[in-house]
């Protein structure tokens, strides 16, 4: 068994409500930081930890911390990121569930640590009996005196608030989260300057993913180089992964970074092996926006050697022949999947979700969902591939947001590695219709339609 | 549905009460960033959909510009400025919940219900809508009424479901 970080408590009976995650240890952080413990040497802790992003970029949460600015006079926020929508990931809603006060504990221990007075939650709004958990649990916080005024008798007054979205994946994007925050539209902001400097209300800002912040709190109770002692090289600590399509345990996993692929698929503290032990086809390691892989390199690198669940790994070989960690949403395809099929419900999903501000991004998404849904429907020619490949290359880096990129890339990994399946639905023709482009699970019949 | 029914547009007191906290979150000058909060309660309180006199009603509440209020209402998909039925049906279309069968569910609540996704039903009583991800991979398929999530779907599972909330009369909401 790997070492549990976040989630060692979570079957714990009653552990949503503040009594139990006390006993628990709970708030031990709190306490620890604000009667032992400066500001400084708590950002110091987490630059020691090595703690990442763990939203998708995988950026150093220390760096981005020591990034804040600081004048005098000017309030400064701190801001989660709980609007997680990329498909695949579904492992802050399980946290936020399970224990939303690792949660609140960890918003508190970071605002003193960057001198916030103010924090929000962001929640995507289709989780809103979620943002009813964390309501519920901030009430009782405040009720204990670990939220308000002079918290512990430390002197430091801190307000933390959950606020809903209303349906929109461009708001993971921290700028636009910011302007939704602000009411608005969620068009992200044009960078620099960054939200450590102008944010919220223009005001110096932290925005950090749901698990980024919850894992400030064992940094701070077990120290910096206890967090950077578990995992493998620069991806330090643990992980929570969501894993979801063709496997017998669906479920968030916390692991530790480094954890062999192969592994966390068959083992059966895992994933426990493919649905009725058919053939691994594909994967796509780190939620839809992230490069998809065949069998053979996502168990192995293009080198030959096993591949590992860490950011150093998963991306080694580049776009030829890796893929990226990204959110932890591993998504598992058996022999009967169509890679085509998946793709489109990825094109149409990011065509669904462009904010419109890019032409490359706003007319390239949709571009591209109608010809593979050309290609689908047995009307594609082999044109439309190489015009598919020349789309997605015109729409990566060519954007404000990382949404165009999110966009090219399953697009482009698909052709790099499937182009032959590609080649079968266009070779096919209308005969294509009668192929199944999806495999039915879980005992459902057969569809009674035709 | 409900269009015709005219109705004065006004929260009572007690919702105005929960209006007014939220509006005291925010800085001095910043209650813009209320609206999003306040549009979800204004649709859950006049029958699931934002009006134009609601979003105006909305505007007045923040003391800003009608316009301000479209424009965020439009952006966000859980904002429906057309009518929808009683109870709106969400099922879940993207990556995972497919691979498990999304498609399948989606067909046949469009067969049980007489209605193809984006259509409500004659007696008003359900919307289907398909929509992206949900954050329920590990539960696929799934679909969402309201602020509740179904899970684990199968086809009698949604027959059940469906039965069940024709004859409870049951009314989807967030808030």
């Amino acid at each position: 068994m790997g070492k549990k970080l976040l989630l060692e408590h979570v079957d714990v009976p009653g552990i949503n409500t503040l009594s139990v995650y006390r006993q628990k240890g709970g708030y031990r952080a709190l306490e620890k930081a604000l009667r032992t413990m400066t500001p400084e040497a708590i950002v110091e802790e987490v630059k020691v930890s090595g703690l990442r992003g763990r939203g998708g970029a995988g950026f150093p949460t220390g760096m981005k911390w020591s990034f804040l600015a600081k004048p005098e006079g000017v309030p400064r926020y701190v801001v989660c990121n709980a609007d997680e929508s990329e498909p695949g990931t579904f492992k802050d809603r399980y946290l936020m569930e399970k224990i939303p006060h690792l949660l609140i504990e960890g918003m508190i221990v970071s605002s003193f640590a960057l001198g916030a007075k103010t924090s929000f939650i962001y929640i995507r709004g289709e989780y809103f009996y979620v943002a009813r958990i964390l309501e519920a649990a901030i009430a009782e916080a405040y009720e204990a005196g670990l939220l308000g005024k002079n918290i512990l008798n430390s002197g430091f007054d801190h307000d933390c608030y959950v606020q809903i979205g209303a349906g929109a994946y461009i708001c993971g994007e921290e700028t636009a989260l910011l302007e939704s925050l602000e009411g608005k539209r969620g068009n992200p902001r044009i960078k620099p300057p960054f939200p450590a400097v102008a944010g919220l209300y223009s005001c110096p800002t932290v925005v950090n993913n749901v698990e980024t912040i919850a894992a400030v709190v064992p940094i701070v109770n077990d120290g910096g180089a206890a967090y950077a002692a578990v995992g493998i090289g620069k991806s330090t600590g643990t992980k929570l992964i969501s894993a979801s399509g063709h496997i017998k345990k669906p479920g968030v996993y916390e692991i530790e970074l480094g954890v062999p692929v192969e592994e966390f698929i068959y083992s059966d503290e895992y994933c426990g092996g493919i649905l009725g032990d058919r053939k691994l086809k594909a994967v796509v390691a780190g939620g839809s926006s992230v490069p998809i892989l065949p069998a053979d390199l996502i168990l192995k690198t293009a080198a030959g050697e096993p591949r590992l669940m860490s950011y150093e790994s998963l991306a080694d070989g580049g776009f030829a022949s890796g893929t990226m960690l990204g959110s932890g949403g591993f998504i598992v395809m058996d022999e009967t999947s169509s890679i085509v099929k998946n793709l489109y419900t990825f094109t149409r999903f990011y065509h669904h979700e462009s904010c419109g501000q890019c032409s490359p991004c706003r007319e390239g998404t949709g571009w591209m969902e109608k010809i593979l849904h050309r290609i689908l429907d047995g009307d594609g020619t082999m044109k439309d591939i190489d015009l598919l490949w020349d789309i997605q290359s015109k729409i990566e880096g060519k954007t404000i947001c990382p949404l165009g990129d999110a966009a090219a890339w399953p697009v482009a990994s698909a052709i790099r590695h499937f182009r032959a399946e590609f080649e079968e639905y266009v070779r096919k023709g209308h005969s294509i219709k009668d192929v199944k482009h999806y495999y039915t699970t879980q005992g459902l019949p057969e569809p009674a339609y035709s | 549905m409900h269009t015709d029914q005219k109705r004065d547009i006004r929260f009572d007191e007690q919702t105005m009460e929960t209006v007014r906290k939220i509006i005291k979150r925010y800085p001095e000058g910043k209650h813009k960033s209320a609206l999003i909060p306040i549009l979800h309660i204004a649709q859950a309180e006049f029958d699931g959909w934002l009006s134009p006199e609601v979003m105006d009603y909305v505007a007045e509440i923040l003391n800003i510009q009608s316009i301000e209020v479209y424009e965020v209402a439009s952006f966000y998909s859980m904002f429906n400025l057309k009518p929808v039925g009683k109870c709106l049906i969400e099922v879940c279309r993207t990556s995972s919940c497919w691979l498990r069968g999304a498609e399948d569910v989606v067909r046949h609540i469009e067969k049980k219900l007489h209605i193809s996704v984006g259509e409500t039903t004659s007696d008003g009583m359900f919307t289907l809508k398909t929509v992206e991800c949900l954050g329920s991979c590990g539960t696929a398929p799934m679909m969402q009424v309201g602020a509740d999530y179904y899970e684990n779907l199968t086809l009698d599972k949604v027959d059940e479901l469906l039965d069940q909330w024709k004859s409870e009369g049951k009314r989807s909401r967030y808030c």
